[in-house]
């Protein structure tokens, strides 16, 4: 590579339409081309020495930037007047303009007003250079101090897992961050053996220091506490704060065996908690994730296709779950997997055969088809739509056969939904249209009907589909401390409830000390929102409402709340430039996004302004076609 | 000076109005001159940039060279000016009679190289410092011409590929033992064919040749390729400085004998004249006997503008010891028992000082002896001073790879990346910042504040016998943190405080060096006479002396008193970009843009050492306490380490990533502090490093260095600042490690 740049170092020069241009600023009308070679060789010499020697400037002035400044000393070297009015800290920002077969890029020096300049309130004195003295380090060890930059940093993380042979220097090891210790509130002391529970055998060498112990202590018990505002800082801070990579393995143990042990007890709430927990890690931009991705993986891809997750199934919106960390299992895919790992396949792999197995409960089959779902319109393309008509028979035979349960009805209702859901997107668009209910019953079988129903819908909302974004959050409003069911009774006061809900006799165990907790009951209603923007459709808010009453089936609102915003932005007016602009001039750019199957629209107008620009352009208005990220996409992640 | 610049301005423009006869002749005459200087450069009587001589004949030549330049410009009043006023016989002004003076001078180098006294004593003569700068340019342009008329001869210039490929297949067909050794000679001679193609106007062909050979040149080249690959035409070669520097100084290459027989032999057989032509003219073989180098050992030391260092130019022996300081003993441990007995300890440290004092009367038989530079006389302000380095130094941290020092960091807040040096004073009460808005600011870090001296009225006033005279003569009212200094008007490049902190020395883009009472916050003196930007500048360890170094690519000692350079350290091939002094003051080591590390004897004015190895512009120097070693941080990101005494390379530290602007040794010499761009401090472990020498390895001295990769084992730590390059370093006396940078958001 440094050859070809080399290479090309030779014949660099600049063009001559450029010493035309130049000849004709100073009013030389006809400049013969080969004044303008020999012209354009000598100047692209000079301009070379001159950078030349202004790099040294850059050098002595200790900069990594080549300033202005730099430029004019170079010249004053030469004895060259230097060039004024370019001092500017910033960059200078060169305009192109194209027009009668010329370009040129040009300097705009805009007329300035004098009156302006006197009128307009001064400017703020830019402080004066001060001086401040800090620990960079103490006896070989970087303080963690605001001053200084965080521990480690990602690449560091994963040259120590990669090559732990490298023997860590002392300036390297330092004391990892103790900024969470100011968010998270202190919470009341737990005498005994709840100190216990969190104390987990080191497997690395690193030592927590005493306020890292605390800081771990405070974010795992808000994290899976009752208050809500708690969990949501203490998520906030392990999505953000650089300094946790030494609590990682903890983290990581105790999520995977807080899932282990929730599972066992159906505690759906905790699960869920311990999911935000996943997604929060790995929302943290300086972990290095990799090495632990063996305990968290299990415990998401068990959330997802767990047979039980709650204690009433037939209730409880575990569904949700499943959802949300289905979301993070693509996520995790996306990110995380290589050649090596090969995540994604192998996961793909497991769900699959969960899914072709017949005796697959109602409730593993939701997770195994979410989970590939999540994937992306090529998997669910492979992998879901040549089994519609399979799972169609398998829900026609649950829906219209003899009653065999309530809870698999329920199952089969969320499985239809959910291939409705998401296989509508994906048929959108590989089938062509028209849409006939009859042929996609008989391409779909018991679900076909519906199919299309979904698909044209699909259709319009694509066509209708402004800039999405794409979001991934699962917020749990609770009322009350009430879904970690057992401590309620323990704790008696309504003050701040103690975190004892984990408790490690030899392992991790997330449970009540007391074993027996169905009978306490339930809370009224715990209210779930899922935020989430799936693929295909506009974001949608999902409002479940859980009840804890038997008879109460879980609610849930779909509300799409992206259309009532985005319809006014698109307009699509065939041919109609001028006076859009006209009518609205506060619009600036709007970005409509077309994914290409929507042949449709298109055909109906034969010039589509997909951006409609306000500034008015010469030519009409500028015809940009830009696809938005979802549109192109196509896949929530 | 003032008045030599200005008769020659009027000179000039006299000169316009007025011929003289005699200038072609005097031209004719240069030329045969610098034909002269090519061939044996040691001898040069023409310019004042060739090869150092020593002091007196040097001075002279120099006068000798600027009085031709002179008459060459028909500047012949100031010609007789200068003349008279050197004390130069008439004849010099005769061409034919300066010739020969010249030669003869330049015979009889070290008359009296060793009078010490002389050093101070020469400076009277107004002229060589003054007159010389302003005459650079002039000097080259005639150098240029017979430079570049060496290109003339030609072959045809389509089978320059051929020749070039024929000696590149022969030295890849080679044994490896000798390919490595036979590889050096591509890069120069690849420079030199493709010169003489553009020389020759063979543009396209020049073209072809360059594309299709630069990309076998080593990597460290690049940025010479990169100049050469923009020179196309005959018209850039005049005045490019790398051309220059090409041609004037042979490139050095060290090659074993059989190698270079197995060479000769090749090129004799196919008769490839062309390129025994250029080998012969253009390049310096440095043959020795014994076995050739590996690709490793010559890597580690090629990377310079023009090639390796001969031997012979690092044999000359160097004083490389301490001195003792005989003087300071008795009053030191009389006051220090007063001052003890004051603060009611008595003699408790007593036997330490026995000890310490003992151990410094021994003489270091590498030391140069008392008297061989004139050194300041301590005054009592000084022995003060020392002894409170004493009693810092018995509190002194011990450091090691176990314990590491402190590192106290000072940044520079709101500098709009505008601070460009920074210096402590040696008992790091004072911190100043050169900044590239012109100004020198001045912070006390002590909660002693900054005053000024009272105006001469006041002064008046006070008694002047009291006890507290020092005290009463400060005022108050002027009490800050910080001082501003004005008087620059260009980035201030380089800045140092005197050991005795009263005086502040700061550099600057606009060609001076300033010289700033910390008594009066006011600039006491302005030296002039680099020409171009100052890029360094530092206090001699004693006081007094300083130097300077910059884009003229000389290096200048001065003295605080007076107003021109004492000597002009003239050799390096591009700028100066840092200049130390040795801890004993007898020598100053220069780093440059030509990648290469000279050190020069301030008795002499000779160039010592020259030391070749980095890949870049070199851009810190550190002597160790010892002054045994030093240490060097360049462009390319790597510090190598030298030894002094033989002028070998004894060590290589990988690690940083960026530009190293600073290097400092802990006060007893067991860490090494590394500074860089690449927002890092480093701690390596200089004990070790040098411990493990075995210096009698040495003896060959022929450049098979066996350089170990353990910069890892060597690396104690690395300590990250958030976005703050680190630009300079200081141990205090107690080794806290000091560093200081401008907070870079």
């Amino acid at each position: 590579m440094a050859e070809e740049r080399r290479q090309k170092q030779c014949s660099v020069s600049l063009p001559t339409e450029s010493m035309k241009a130049m000849a004709e600023s100073v009013g030389v009308g006809q400049l013969q081309e080969e004044s303008c070679v020999a012209l354009s060789e000598e100047v692209s010499y000079r301009i070379k020495e001159i950078a030349q020697d202004a790099l040294k400037f850059m050098h002595h002035g200790k900069r990594r930037k080549l300033t202005t400044s730099d430029i004019d000393n170079a010249l004053k070297l030469k004895n060259v007047e230097p060039l004024y009015g370019f001092q500017s800290q910033e960059f200078i920002p060169f305009r192109f303009a194209s027009g009668g077969g010329r370009e040129l890029h040009f300097y705009e020096e805009k007329e300035v007003d004098l009156s302006d300049i006197i009128n307009t309130p001064l400017p703020r004195v830019p402080l004066d250079v001060s001086l401040k003295a800090h620990w960079l380090s103490i006896e070989g060890v970087q303080p963690s101090i605001p001053e200084n930059p965080p521990p480690a940093s990602k690449e560091q993380q994963k040259a120590e897992s990669t090559e732990p042979l490298k023997v860590v220097k002392p300036g390297q090891e330092e004391k990892g961050a103790i900024q969470g210790k100011g968010q998270s509130t202190p919470a009341p002391d737990n005498k005994g053996k709840e100190k216990g529970l969190i104390r987990l055998k080191p497997r690395s060498t690193h030592e927590l220091s005493v306020e890292q112990q605390l800081y771990y202590k405070e974010i795992t018990e808000a994290c899976v506490g009752s208050c809500e505002a708690k969990r949501a800082e203490a998520l906030q801070s392990i999505a953000t704060d650089p300094g946790l990579y030494q609590m990682l393995p903890r983290f990581s143990t105790f999520i995977s065996e807080g899932v282990r042990v929730n599972v066992v007890q159906n505690n759906l709430a905790l699960l869920i908690y311990l999911m935000r927990m996943v997604k929060a890690l790995m929302d943290n931009p300086t972990l290095y994730l990799e090495k632990y991705l063996h305990e968290l993986i299990p415990a998401v891809v068990t959330c997802i296709v767990s047979k039980q997750l709650c204690l009433r199934p037939d209730v409880d919106n575990h569904w949700a779950l499943r959802d949300f960390a289905a979301r993070l299992m693509a996520q995790s895919c996306k990110t995380f997997s290589t050649t090596t790992n090969n995540i994604q396949s192998r996961i793909t792999k497991t769900l699959t055969k969960s899914l072709l197995d017949d005796k697959t409960q109602w409730t593993t089959r939701y997770g195994s088809i979410a989970g590939l779902a999540e994937l992306g319109p090529d998997v669910i393309k492979t992998l879901i739509l040549p089994r519609l008509t399979l799972e169609g028979a398998r829900i026609k035979a649950v829906m219209e056969g003899p009653v065999v349960s309530n809870i698999d009805k329920i199952g089969a209702e969320h499985v239809q939904s959910l291939l409705l859901k998401h296989c509508a997107s994906v048929i959108a668009k590989i089938r062509p249209q028209p849409d006939i209910a009859e042929q996609y019953r008989t391409d779909y079988g018991y679900l076909g009907p519906m199919l299309c129903s979904h698909v044209m819908k699909a259709r319009t909302q694509a066509a209708l589909q402004a800039q999405q974004v794409n979001r991934t959050t699962l917020t749990i409003t609770q009322p009350r401390s009430t879904l970690s069911v057992s401590q309620s009774g323990l704790s008696g006061s309504g003050g701040p409830r103690t975190p004892s809900i984990i408790k490690v006799p030899s392992s991790l165990t997330l449970m009540s000390p007391r074993p027996g907790t169905p009978s306490q009951p339930s809370p009224p209603a715990t209210k779930y929102i899922v935020m989430g923007t799936s693929s295909g459709a506009a974001s949608t808010q999902q409002v479940i409402t859980l009840s804890s009453s038997q008879s109460a089936s879980p609610v849930t609102s779909t509300v799409p709340s992206a259309t009532s915003t985005l319809q006014p932005l698109v307009k699509l007016e065939p041919g109609g430039g001028p006076g859009l602009t006209a009518s609205r001039p506060l619009q600036k750019y709007i970005v409509v996004s077309l994914p290409s199957s929507a042949s449709s629209l298109e055909s109906k107008s034969s010039v589509l302004p997909t951006s409609i620009s306000s500034a008015p352009v010469d030519g009409g208005i500028k015809l940009e076609r830009s696809e938005s990220p979802a549109a192109s996409t196509q896949s929530p992640h | 000076m003032a008045a030599v610049q200005g008769g020659m301005v009027d000179a000039k423009d006299e000169a316009d109005i007025k011929t003289e006869p005699a200038s072609d002749g005097f031209g004719n005459n240069h030329a045969n001159d610098s034909r002269l200087l090519s061939e044996s450069p040691g001898s040069s009587a023409a310019a004042g940039n060739s090869k150092p001589a020593a002091g007196a004949p040097e001075d002279q030549q120099t006068l000798l060279a600027v009085l031709q330049f002179l008459r060459k410009n028909k500047l012949s009043e100031s010609a007789e000016i200068l003349r008279r006023e050197a004390g130069l016989p008439e004849e010099v002004l005769d061409p034919k009679g300066a010739d020969s003076a010249g030669s003869g001078l330049g015979g009889s180098a070290d008359v009296d190289g060793g009078d010490a006294s002389a050093l101070l004593s020469r400076v009277t003569v107004p002229a060589p410092g003054g007159a010389k700068a302003p005459t650079k340019a002039g000097e080259d342009q005639p150098d240029v011409n017979v430079v570049l008329s060496a290109y003339s001869q030609q072959g045809d210039p389509a089978l320059y590929q051929v020749y070039y490929n024929g000696l590149k297949k022969f030295i890849e067909s080679v044994l490896d033992c000798h390919r490595a050794e036979l590889s050096q000679v591509f890069y120069p001679l690849f420079v030199h064919m493709y010169l003489e193609l553009v020389y020759n106007n063979h543009e396209s062909e020049a073209k072809a040749f360059f594309e299709r050979f630069s990309g076998d040149q080593e990597c460290y080249y690049e940025d010479d390729l990169r100049i050469l690959s923009g020179l196309t035409k005959k018209e850039h070669m005049r005045g490019n400085e790398t051309l220059l520097d090409f041609r004037t100084s042979k490139f050095v290459l060290r090659i074993s004998r059989d190698s270079y027989q197995l060479l000769k032999r090749h090129l004799q057989e196919r008769q490839n004249n062309q390129i025994w032509n250029i080998i012969q003219e253009h390049l310096y073989i440095d043959i020795f006997d014994g076995m050739p180098r590996s690709k490793s050992q010559i890597d580690a030391m090629s990377g310079s503008l023009a090639g390796e260092a001969k031997r012979e130019a690092n044999k000359a022996k160097v004083y490389y010891g301490l001195l003792k300081e005989p003087e300071i003993e008795l009053p030191l441990d009389d006051e220090d028992e007063e001052a003890e007995n004051e603060e009611g300890k008595p003699k408790k440290k007593k036997p330490k000082k026995d000890s310490a004092g003992s151990k410094s009367k021994k003489q270091d038989p590498n030391a140069p002896s008392q008297t061989r530079i004139p050194l300041p006389e301590l005054k009592d302000s000084d022995k003060l001073d020392k002894i409170m380095y004493m009693k810092e130094s018995t509190k002194r941290i011990r450091l090691g790879p176990d314990n590491l020092p402190s590192i106290c960091f000072y940044t520079f807040l709101n500098a709009y990346q505008g601070l460009t040096a920074v210096d402590v004073t040696d008992d790091s009460s004072l911190i100043a910042g050169g900044f590239a808005d012109s100004t020198v600011r001045v912070w006390s870090v002590t909660p002693k504040k900054l005053r000024k001296v009272k105006t001469a009225a006041d002064l008046n006033l006070i008694d002047k016998e009291s006890d507290d005279v020092l005290e009463r003569i400060m005022d108050d009212k002027t009490a800050s943190e910080s001082k501003c200094l004005y008087g620059h008007t260009g980035p201030v490049y380089g800045i140092s405080f005197s050991p005795d902190r009263n005086y502040l020395l700061s550099s600057s883009e606009d060609g001076s060096v300033r010289l700033w009472s910390l008594l009066t916050f006011t600039c006491l003196v302005g030296y002039k006479g680099h020409n171009y930007p100052v890029w360094d500048t530092q206090f001699s360890p004693y006081g007094y002396y300083f130097v300077s170094g910059g884009h003229d690519r000389v290096a200048r000692l001065w003295a605080t008193d007076h107003h021109q350079p004492l000597r002009i350290f003239a050799g390096h091939l591009a700028d100066v970009t840092c200049s130390r002094f040795h801890p004993n003051a007898n020598y100053v080591a220069t780093g440059s843009s030509d990648r290469a590390i000279r050190l020069w004897d301030v008795l002499t004015g000779n160039c010592v050492r020259i030391l070749t190895g980095h890949k870049g512009p070199v851009h810190a120097l550190a002597f160790s306490p010892n002054g045994k070693f030093l240490a060097s941080g360049a462009t390319d990101g790597r510090v190598l380490l030298w030894d002094i005494g033989h002028g070998l390379m004894v060590g290589e530290l990988k690690g940083h990533t960026d530009t190293i602007y600073s290097l400092r040794f802990s006060r007893d010499g067991e860490i090494l502090a590394s500074g860089s761009m690449d927002n890092t401090v480093r701690l390596w472990d200089a004990t070790k490093a040098f411990d493990d020498l075995e210096t009698d390895d040495f003896t060959a001295a022929t450049g098979h260095i066996h350089l170990q990769d353990n910069s890892q084992e060597l690396l104690l730590g690395t300590y990250m600042t958030k976005s703050t390059p680190v630009i300079h370093l200081h141990f205090t006396r107690r080794n806290l490690l000091l560093a200081a940078g401008a907070y870079n958001p």
